[in-house]
């Protein structure tokens, strides 16, 4: 209970940023808390990589090599090993957070993330065709990932779509229906394809940042630049959706162009991050409700859930790497295991609530 | 028929399109010069069941207007088109005189409020917060939150009576006190005109009286006009200073409820027998159904009457 005696102190728990005549920002001051402390949280576990592995280095030696002081060898772990792979692991993260808090506060459903929804099928499907049936590499890849991405998105809507718009639950039992017949898709293109490119294909399939480059870190670079920003605008809007579309209307709201370009830019962001790190599942799903908990906010927000997907997935890649140092382990696997165990908790306790 | 008002300052004349006597329902509506919000020549379909075909309302500035009328008669349609929440087949709707369709939806929002029927309180959200969502509708993307919307939404929360409970979880409060969060929001909204969709539904008695001394209160205090969809009729006699009477997606009869409630309309309109009688407290009508068995035991009586009558 409240102390009523008390005189009420709205807004105390939020926090103004400010600049003078252009910003004007009211966010929750525990959102703003938890953001900073997972990103210094992500920060060392950056730091931490860097510094451990076969060949350990010591802080110092990684500043010297970032400054341009290191020798031939540190430059080649410090740049070419370790750099690239965990950026990827950092942007992939974060992109997979955003769109998975975009979709869910579309669907109302901590379900309807792009990994259940089969999005993330759909951009793997489309990169294995490229490589399968294309005979494609490089940017035939990419391209096939954007568009399977984005087509799986265009096809679920349009079947859930009914009477002027889109509720959530249908959205999501359409997207399970069409990750399955995705999934056999894909099962079919690997059989039919040749030992390499089924190699290939596979590795795509679990999701992995084993040898990753340079090439990556630049398409979630960029890929984050641009459509982030655009997920955070629609923020705002689509939190008042969450009131029911006519309540949200009637604050000026247009719900419908708003869920389109929610679904849209964020089937985008979803597919920046399967061409970065693969089909990694788990993370979009989990990082929202993660960042909801810690922030102790009613709604799904994108920037929180952004930045704890970037700590999870690298989270994830370092369990993977340190615990089973000797095995290369990709680290969809990792997120499969933890991301099974969560969806099982997720579903119970959906189930409670519900009948409860 | 209903005979309606003759005053000279009330948009309510025999001749008035909306009255059920007027033949000319093709003729040029004539708006009335102070009517905030009007429905003009409306074609309405929900889910592809026409509705209601060329309605025509208005709403008087300033008044407090309940929308009544039997289930499935329109009423929520109809607010609805003017809320722009749907958009007519045919027919516009004025609000100030400019087409609501024609403009932005968040610049008609920051003059035309709608509380729904049953809106969702997001998860263990605090009354502050969701009061604040009122505010939408002025904010811009780098620009939300300013000193002015803060003294708003406190003022707000002070007027409807949940100041108390600002950083209390709107899933803890009572289902009256949830319905005075509601319309704190949308007196945040800061509009001219607020519409209500059936807002004391699931409310006992006592909570729909303070919804309704309420929204009498905060039309005076600020000079609003408010519309309510009302499903009980003798509180939407009580409150309402202007009553819209629909039927089967037509308008059976407008105006101050002393002038319009009679028990012809009322049997026509509910198909419930009924007494009017003044209401002891206010004197405007008061409707007081029969008794089902005491209009059958007069039938009853009449005929075995009659049948004696024939006998001796």
């Amino acid at each position: 209970m409240t102390d009523l005696a008390d005189p009420p102190r709205t807004r105390s728990r939020s926090v103004h940023l400010r600049v003078p005549g252009a910003v004007d920002v009211r966010v929750l001051r525990r959102s703003l808390v938890t953001v900073v402390v997972v990103a210094l949280a992500t920060a060392a576990l950056v730091v931490y990589q860097l510094t451990t592995g076969d060949f350990p280095l010591e802080l110092e030696r990684v500043w010297a090599t970032l400054s341009g002081r290191g020798t031939l060898g540190e430059e080649f772990i410090v740049y070419d090993l370790r750099l690239p792979r965990i950026l990827t692991a950092v942007l992939a993260g974060a992109a997979f957070g955003a769109s998975g808090a975009v979709y869910q506060s579309v669907t109302r459903n901590p379900l309807g993330s792009p990994d259940i929804i089969g999005f993330t099928f759909g951009a793997a499907f489309g990169a294995i065709f490229a490589i399968v049936i294309l005979d494609g590499s490089g940017w035939t890849v990419t391209v096939g990932a954007l568009a399977g991405g984005l087509g799986v998105a265009v096809l679920v809507y349009a079947l859930a779509y009914r009477g002027g718009g889109v509720q959530g639950y249908r959205l999501i039992l359409v997207g399970i229906g069409v990750s399955a017949v995705l999934a056999s898709l894909i099962s079919y293109l690997i059989l039919k394809a040749n030992i390499l490119d089924a190699q290939e294909a596979y590795v795509w399939l679990t999701g992995s940042l084993n040898n990753r480059g340079w090439d990556d870190v630049r398409i979630g670079v960029v890929g984050l630049a641009l459509l982030a920003p655009v997920l955070v605008a629609l923020g705002p809007g689509l939190r008042m959706t969450e009131m029911g579309d006519d309540a949200a209307r009637a604050l000026g709201v247009t719900v419908e162009r708003h869920r389109i370009a929610a679904l849209g830019f964020g089937a985008a962001l979803c597919a920046v991050a399967v061409l970065c790190a693969g089909p990694v599942t788990f993370v979009a799903l989990a990082a929202p409700q993660i960042a909801r908990r810690l922030t102790g906010s009613p709604t799904v927000q994108v920037v929180p859930s952004l930045v704890v997907g970037a700590l999870l997935l690298l989270a994830s890649d370092t369990a993977a790497q340190k615990l089973v140092p000797t095995a290369d382990l990709p680290v969809g696997i990792m997120t499969l295991g933890l991301g099974g165990a969560y969806l099982a908790w997720l579903i119970a306790r959906e189930g409670r609530t519900r009948i409860g | 028929m209903t005979t309606l008002p003759d005053h000279p300052d009330h948009p309510d004349h025999p001749d008035h399109p909306d009255h059920p006597d007027h033949p000319g329902q093709s003729r040029p509506p004539r708006t009335h010069e102070d009517a905030v919000l009007v429905g003009d020549g409306l074609h309405l379909k929900y889910e592809s069941v026409v509705v209601a075909e060329d309605l025509h309302v208005q709403v008087p500035r300033g008044s407090l207007t309940m929308i009544i009328g039997p289930n499935g008669c329109g009423k929520s349609t109809l607010l609805k088109a003017l809320a722009r929440m749907l958009k007519p087949d045919q027919g516009t709707v004025l609000l100030d005189g400019s087409d609501i369709h024609g403009e932005s939806t968040k610049a008609v929002a920051r003059r035309l409020g709608l509380l729904p029927q049953s809106p969702v309180a997001p998860d263990g959200i605090a009354v502050a917060d969701l009061v604040s969502r009122g505010r939408y509708p002025y904010q811009k993307l780098l620009r939300q939150w300013s000193r002015d919307d803060e003294l708003i939404v406190n003022e707000a929360m002070a007027a409807t009576g949940v100041s108390e409970f600002a950083q209390r979880g709107v899933d803890e409060l009572s289902g009256g006190e949830r319905q005075r969060v509601w319309l704190a929001m949308v007196l945040a909204q800061q509009t001219g005109t607020l519409l209500l969709d059936e807002p004391t539904t699931y409310l006992d008695l006592a909570h729909q009286i303070d919804v309704l001394e309420l929204c009498r209160s905060v039309r005076e205090s600020r000079d609003m006009t408010i519309v309510v969809v009302m499903h009980e009729l003798n509180l939407a006699v009580r409150y309402a200073d202007h009553l819209i009477v629909m039927r089967g997606g037509r308008v059976q009869a407008v105006g101050a409820p002393e002038h319009v409630v009679t028990e012809e309309l009322i049997e026509r309109t509910f198909g419930l027998p009924c007494r009017i009688i003044p209401d002891p407290e206010t004197g405007k009508p008061m409707i007081v159904p029969r008794l089902r068995s005491a209009l059958r035991g007069a039938g009853v009586e009449a005929e075995v009457g009659a049948g004696l009558a024939g006998a001796s």
